[in-house]
């Protein structure tokens, strides 16, 4: 094999499995709008259909020691860090075998084993544990990065200022991305930000920031390798806005009354999914057939975690107090 | 002879010696030397990496706390003042209280966070008030107030080694009181209370800021013959609840002296935790001496005349013996 084909060939694997991934999020979503419908899944959901491209750009570029903190939005990035779909969708089932042990739910995914620090339902609350996360690995002098996602919401609160400012003060490896959805609920970004152009404001706390195309997974991933490069060689904050959109509303209670229609349709015509795909058919990486397949084998994936879900045991009263304190010996 | 103050720093000194995961970090910690000078020295014996000084975010540093406590750390977080505290109260019940249960068992934070607390130093009312029963509202939260010269040195080694967070607050009357402290003082438990003075005819339940208020009553108490018992709580939560039944199972009296204010506060969490399980073994009503409800007022007589003061004991407690 030619040194050109071997890089076409790793190209095509990167990009079917950037593809994969989303597909897998897309579809895990979709199911859980009907498990929702049909009271599987309780309490409040929030669906990350639209945005597939962000967790999945973004994750591929961290690796197993790396730290990622999350939010509410949390399903995609929990899939995409490599959590088993098992165990997500039984702690959305409330079950011991969810990751959180039923206590959690939707909104707070952890598992410590994969450095996924969940699942955070305040918004901007998970940029301190992220800066602390580390503060922890530069002291320690661990050469690794934290991930800490959050929303557009996440910049008008005091937390996105003080820890922006702290990270950059401190040179801690954290690469700050800021899922911008426009809306944060049902408020759009222009109603709630005087200066709409979040990458600057980031800049102006004396990091590297930067705008990228959310809808675009190669995009993203481009961006995202090159900033955790960046920031694996010389420990500094950088951070990324993801332009991006949800095509559903805010969560499973929202009746999405706050923007137009034709808002949305205009923005599916930019939906990352059937984009890729595009790009692969184009460039000879993606025929129907293996498309197919990749929708068949996600298919069975999430029916066997509803199935493993639905026969999940459902811990026992008797633990509710477990967790609060440490268990001693 | 030694401070408050030199027993606290006693304490830092030695969990910065003795475990290298250990630093302390906070406003002014660092080169100022802490706010009520706690800290003086600690930044030239450990360096600016250990004894961290902190830009003016509290909800940031002490997020920061909880997170370098999930990343292997065994962060002590100062906080100026209880009431500045409010600032990061997101971070304190919303993540580090919560994270361990929230998250089914996996992530404990072993983190220390150290404020000063109450009034008496006409600081008015930001500056002032008794938080503390607030945070022992808490569940996941552990809640120290050291008010003697061995709880000061002691109770933050012992703080440190624990898996979950726990708040230590320092009553702000305290840091200049001095006394003896053995030269061998080292580390003490943060689960029971203490009798500070036994006593068979009226328990005082105190703690921090108050216990030399109950103290000085007791004394005054004891002249006229009345004998009070003094139990120091210590730990605010978990209330050493046994400590508390078993001396009043000895005086069947009892005045709780409390900085908080009265409405929803610890007091009112012991008092009725009394009322429960040891009513029948009252033979007077509970009496509680808490600070009046108001925002603490600078002027030196208002303020004196908020606070729980040594005769409100005196009264409660001969109200109490009849």
């Amino acid at each position: 094999m030619s040194r050109r084909q071997a890089a076409q060939n790793a190209r095509a694997k990167h990009r079917t499995e950037l593809l994969r991934q989303m597909i897998r999020i897309r579809r895990f979503e979709e199911r859980c709008v009907e498990l929702y419908s049909a009271a599987r899944i309780r309490g409040f959901m929030h669906l990350y259909i639209g945005e597939e491209a962000v967790a999945a750009g973004i994750l591929q570029a961290v690796g197993a020691g790396d730290a990622v903190v999350s939010t509410y939005r949390e399903h995609g990035h929990a899939l995409a860090r490599g959590l088993p779909m098992d165990a997500v969708l039984a702690e959305m089932y409330g079950r011991t075998t969810g990751c959180s042990r039923g206590r959690g739910g939707s909104m707070h995914l952890f598992d410590a084993s994969r450095r996924f620090y969940g699942g955070n339902a305040i918004v901007g609350g998970g940029l301190p544990v992220a800066v602390g996360l580390a503060l922890a690995d530069a002291m320690r002098g661990r050469p690794q990065v934290t991930v800490c996602l959050f929303g557009d919401g996440a910049v008008a609160e005091g937390e996105f200022h003080e820890c922006l400012n702290l990270a950059a003060l401190w040179r801690l490896p954290v690469l700050f991305c800021c899922e911008n959805n426009l809306y944060a609920m049902g408020t759009r970004l222009d109603r709630a930000q005087a200066e709409v152009d979040l990458a600057v404001r980031a800049a102006s706390y004396g990091m590297q920031a930067r705008a990228v195309d959310g809808m675009d997974v190669l995009a993203v991933a481009e961006a995202a390798d090159q900033a955790v490069e960046k920031i694996r060689t010389e420990p500094r904050p950088q951070f990324l806005e993801l332009r991006t959109y949800r095509f559903r509303a805010h969560s499973m209670y929202d009746p999405d009354r706050y923007r137009d229609k034709s808002e949305i349709e205009r923005w599916k015509e930019a939906d990352p999914i059937p984009r890729l795909k595009h790009r692969m058919t184009e460039d000879g990486e993606l025929t129907g057939r293996r498309a197919a397949a990749i929708e068949a084998d996600v298919d069975r994936e999430i029916n066997a975690a509803i199935e493993a879900a639905e026969a999940g045991p459902l811990e026992p009263v008797e633990d509710l107090t477990r967790f609060v304190y440490s268990e001693r010996p | 002879m030694t401070t408050y103050r030199e027993a606290l720093r006693a304490g830092l000194r030695d969990a910065l010696e003795h475990d290298e995961r250990t630093f302390l970090m906070g406003e002014d910690v660092g080169r100022y030397g802490g706010c009520f000078a706690v800290s003086l020295g600690l930044l030239e014996e450990f360096g600016p990496d250990r004894v961290r000084d902190t830009p003016l975010s509290e909800s940031a540093f002490v997020g920061a706390g909880i997170g370098a406590a999930l990343g292997g750390m065994r962060p002590i977080v100062e906080i100026m003042t209880v009431n500045f505290s409010l600032l990061a109260l997101d971070q304190i019940l919303n993540n580090a209280a919560t994270l361990l249960h929230m998250s089914g068992g996996q992530l404990n934070v072993p983190l220390v966070i150290r404020m000063t607390t109450g009034a008496g130093r006409q600081l008015a009312a930001q500056h002032s008030h008794s938080l503390e029963g607030w945070y022992a509202h808490i569940p996941g939260l552990r809640i120290v107030a050291p008010a003697t010269m061995e709880d000061a040195r002691g109770m933050l080694w012992t703080a440190v080694q624990d898996p979950d967070p726990v708040l230590l607050f320092e009553h702000g009357t305290l840091y200049n009181v001095s006394g003896e402290l053995a030269p061998d003082a080292g580390a003490v438990d943060i689960d029971h209370a203490v009798i500070r003075r036994p006593g068979t005819d009226v328990t005082l339940i105190a703690y921090g800021g108050t216990l030399r208020t109950a103290l000085d009553a007791a004394g005054e108490l004891a002249d006229s013959g009345v004998d009070a018992e003094v139990l120091d709580l210590r730990t605010l939560r978990p209330l050493d609840e046994p400590a508390i039944l078993d001396s009043i199972a000895r005086t069947h009296r009892l005045v709780v002296v409390d900085e908080g204010w009265r409405s929803g506060s610890l007091s009112a969490e012991i008092a009725a935790r009394v009322a429960e399980k040891a009513l029948y073994e009252l033979d007077a009503p509970i009496e509680r001496v808490c600070t009046a409800e108001v925002p603490i007022p600078y002027a030196q007589q208002l303020e004196h005349a908020a606070l729980p003061q040594q005769a409100d004991v005196v009264a409660a407690a001969r109200r109490a013996v009849g």
